[in-house]
């Protein structure tokens, strides 16, 4: 606008930032101040308090028991996670490029992720049994379909003569996608995969909850089952601090690759 | 042309916060008289939405004082004014008759009457084919037409329109501006109409403001002489040209003004 | 319009053809009946188990725990929601937690509620009402953020009282988009309940299709989980169509 000069505008962002940063501090010591009345009120029998949680979860870090069920979710998550990433990105250019199948498929596949799919999973127990198989199968089940929707969005929405130029410069359809499809849907691509894969690694989780010996969400449940809310606790925390962890990152690479106008 | 005065402004300065503060409009010295159709034009940015809110009543004066019949305004807007926007302010989820009975809901008025009102003012805005539509089934000229018949049904005595036909193509402007003045004999009510066309303010109005580039100041204040019956065909009028060449010469400087500072 | 009739035509065959050839597959004995069962059967237990009445009590406690959940989580979001929005500050705190919401696994809280709140409704409702109701306060924040200035302006016109504003402009206006978080909301609501049900209560229909699970009951599981998936379906169905036809009404020009 004219008339007001950049100078001009520094002070009022640096404040604003500062402002920002005091009110998230404020905003983290309350969220901590209510886990510790919650977790202090009910004498540690739900929830165990922030410090008391911290030092366990530190010493817990450090126990080989820890780190063997943290490595069977990582690696049912990642094998979910690819598949559903790799298969989704398959789906969606196909069903996105070829619009009448697209119409059809969309409101099916719409419609799955409204389902309860958890009222699935003994369906996959009975297909895979009990072990690593299914637990992949349910992360792929919570991750595919999202992966597949946003590719379907993305490539449905891209501008016709983008295509047109790849048509009258006579590219084969591999490299149709590879050169121009795929570069073009980045921004909705990446969107797909941050939420694929929190829901992927939902899926593992869930699955891990209550059909496994093996894994984060075996711990946790067992956990509870034995009563070890510390352990419990440490455990909640340790997913949501890598889920928030791994979301904010996506973001950020989601918006380098984005449109330059985001 | 002079009469009783309705609306009045003295000194009215507006200032927008800062840093830095930036001064939009003034001063500003006025009098709008009763009945009396008088137009605003001005470079881009020289602060005509700003003076339009200032005598509304939806922005109050930095320094300054805005009567309306008599009564000073303190940034509420009084009863008796109508306010047509540039954007269409239409509400897309009402029909075309909800849209104008809607002014009139806190009228406390009865049932019938709303009615009446209502039918006569889509009627005199030519919508009663379109009663039942809504909004997004009309044209931009016809939605601001419900906007025009929605402030009608409100029997205002002062009516003010920030370039409502802006989006609007020439030969519907054209005609819009003869509904619009066709309202205003019909109504009786003060008209300010602020408008970037000149040949739009030339031929519709009594008198003509022209505002310098910002902070927006009265720079020319022009009587047309027009008769109260006229109508778009004034164009032909020999009159209309060298009235729209009065107007051009201080409005082009200011316009390079205020391009320059923009550039 | 052809189009669209021509591919629901299709999707209904598509989806028609896969059941036929699953019941197929179930009768020759392609598919072992101790996975799964054909979908005939599926179907009768299903009509079986409610027509005898022994799934009432079940379809009672889901029911209302995911309606309890729903419209808390509808009150409080949309409360929420415009709160959020009129303190900018507030805002400007609140916006990156909801944008990570979503990427929390919030089942993985379900234990905790359990030992909180013991084994019943409440926990269940709870975590209902945190799977549902920051979708509510994203779109009621993109639905307040969407009324047109111009709209505002037109209410100081009026004179509008704060609450005649909301009542009258803001909520109106940004209903497109309340809507949304409103079939959102219930999607999730159900999906929460369920899920909970399933891995940890004694009541309701996810027990049950676990409870079947655990006996070796095939036929009774399937029955139940049809009737969960039918009633998913519909019920966002229902909400989808509603929300197309708000829609359309509003933007056909």
């Amino acid at each position: 606008m004219s008339g007001l000069s950049l100078e001009n505008d520094q002070p009022k962002l640096t404040s604003r930032r500062r402002v920002r940063a005091f009110d998230t501090i404020v905003l983290v010591l309350v969220m901590l101040s209510l886990w510790q009345v919650v977790g202090s009120w009910t004498q540690g029998v739900a929830v165990s308090p922030p410090l008391q949680t911290l030092v366990y979860l530190f010493g817990l870090l450090q126990t080989s028991m820890f780190w063997d069920h943290a490595v069977a979710t990582l690696q049912a998550f990642l094998l979910a996670f690819v598949l559903s990433a790799l298969m989704g990105l398959a789906l969606g250019l196909i069903f996105g490029a070829r619009r009448f199948a697209g119409e059809v498929a969309e409101p099916i596949l719409a419609g799955f992720y409204t389902i309860p799919k958890v009222t699935l999973y003994p369906v996959v127990l009975l297909l895979f049994g009990l072990g690593m198989s299914a637990k992949v199968a349910f992360g792929v089940m919570h991750g595919l379909v999202p992966m597949t929707l946003f590719t379907l969005g993305a490539v449905r929405n891209l501008p016709p003569v983008l295509v047109r130029t790849a048509r009258v410069l006579r590219l084969s359809p591999l490299r149709t996608m590879r050169w121009v499809l795929v570069p073009a849907c980045l921004p909705d691509i990446v969107n797909g995969l941050r939420i694929s894969f929190s829901l992927s690694l939902l899926g593992v989780l869930i699955g891990e909850m209550f059909s496994s010996q093996r894994g984060l969400g075996f711990l946790l449940v067992n956990g509870m089952a034995q009563h070890n809310v510390p352990l419990s606790t440490a455990i909640v925390t340790v997913i949501v601090a890598v889920a928030i962890a791994a979301n904010t990152l996506m973001l950020r690479v989601g918006r380098r690759f984005g449109r330059p106008d985001a | 042309m002079n009469g009783e005065s309705h609306v009045s402004l003295r000194e009215v300065v507006r200032l927008y916060d800062g840093p830095p503060a930036v001064q939009a409009l003034g001063p500003i010295n006025l009098e709008i008289y009763r009945g009396e159709f008088l137009s605003m034009v001005g470079p881009s940015g020289c602060g005509k939405s700003t003076l339009l809110d200032v005598v509304s009543g939806l922005a109050r004066p930095t320094s300054g004082s805005v009567r309306f019949e008599g009564r000073e305004l303190h940034g509420k807007v009084p009863d008796g004014v109508g306010v047509v926007f540039q954007e269409d302010s239409s509400m897309p989820w009402l029909s075309v008759r909800d849209n104008v009975a809607f002014s009139l809901r806190t009228s406390g008025l009865p049932k019938n009457e709303i009615a009446d009102r209502v039918d006569h003012a889509i009627r005199f805005m030519g919508l009663a084919q379109f009663a039942g539509h809504y909004p997004a089934q009309l044209s931009g000229g016809m939605r601001q037409r419900v906007c025009i018949a929605r402030t009608l049904v409100l029997r205002p005595r002062l009516i003010l329109l920030d370039e409502p036909f802006g989006a609007l193509d020439q030969q519907t402007r054209l005609l819009m501006g003869d509904e619009l003045l066709r309202l205003w004999r019909e109504t009786g009510a003060t008209v300010l109409l602020i408008t970037h066309a000149l040949d739009e303010a030339a031929m519709l109005s009594d008198r003509v403001g022209v505002m310098s580039a910002r902070p927006g100041r009265f720079i020319d204040l022009v009587e047309t002489e027009w008769p109260r019956d006229r109508d778009s065909r004034v164009i032909s009028d020999p009159k209309f040209g060298a009235l729209t060449g009065r107007l051009w010469s201080p409005l082009r400087e200011e316009s390079l003004k205020a391009m320059g500072r923009a550039a | 319009m052809r189009g669209r009739q021509a591919a629901l035509i299709v999707r209904i065959a598509v989806l028609a053809s896969l059941i036929v050839l699953l019941e197929i597959a179930c009768r020759i004995g392609l598919i072992d009946p101790l996975t799964v069962i054909p979908p005939s059967d599926m179907v009768s237990s299903m009509v079986d188990q409610i027509g005898s009445g022994e799934l009432n009590a079940s379809i009672a406690t889901t029911f209302s725990t995911i309606v309890l959940a729903f419209v808390l989580a509808v009150i409080g979001g949309t409360a929420a929601g415009a709160l959020i929005h009129r303190l900018p500050r507030l805002r400007a705190v609140a916006d990156p937690l909801l944008a990570s919401y979503y990427s929390v696994p919030t089942f993985i809280f379900y234990p905790l509620l359990v030992a909180l709140l013991g084994l019943g409704q409440a926990p269940l409702v709870v975590l209902g009402v945190l799977s549902a109701a920051p979708a509510v306060v994203i779109s009621t924040l993109s639905g307040f953020d969407s009324v047109a200035p111009v709209l505002m302006k037109l209410a100081r016109v009026h004179r509008l009282t704060p609450a005649r504003t909301l009542a009258w402009i803001v909520l109106p206006a940004a209903l497109p988009h309340l809507f949304t978080g409103f079939k959102l909301a219930l999607s999730y609501a159900l999906i929460g309940v369920i899920a909970g049900e399933f891995i940890l209560s004694g009541t309701g229909l996810g027990y049950a299709i676990s409870f079947a699970y655990q006996s070796f009951d095939n036929r009774t599981m399937y029955g139940v989980m049809l009737f969960v998936l039918l009633v998913a379906v519909v019920a966002n169905g229902v909400l989808y169509v509603w929300e197309g036809r708000l829609a359309r009404r509003r933007s056909r020009g």
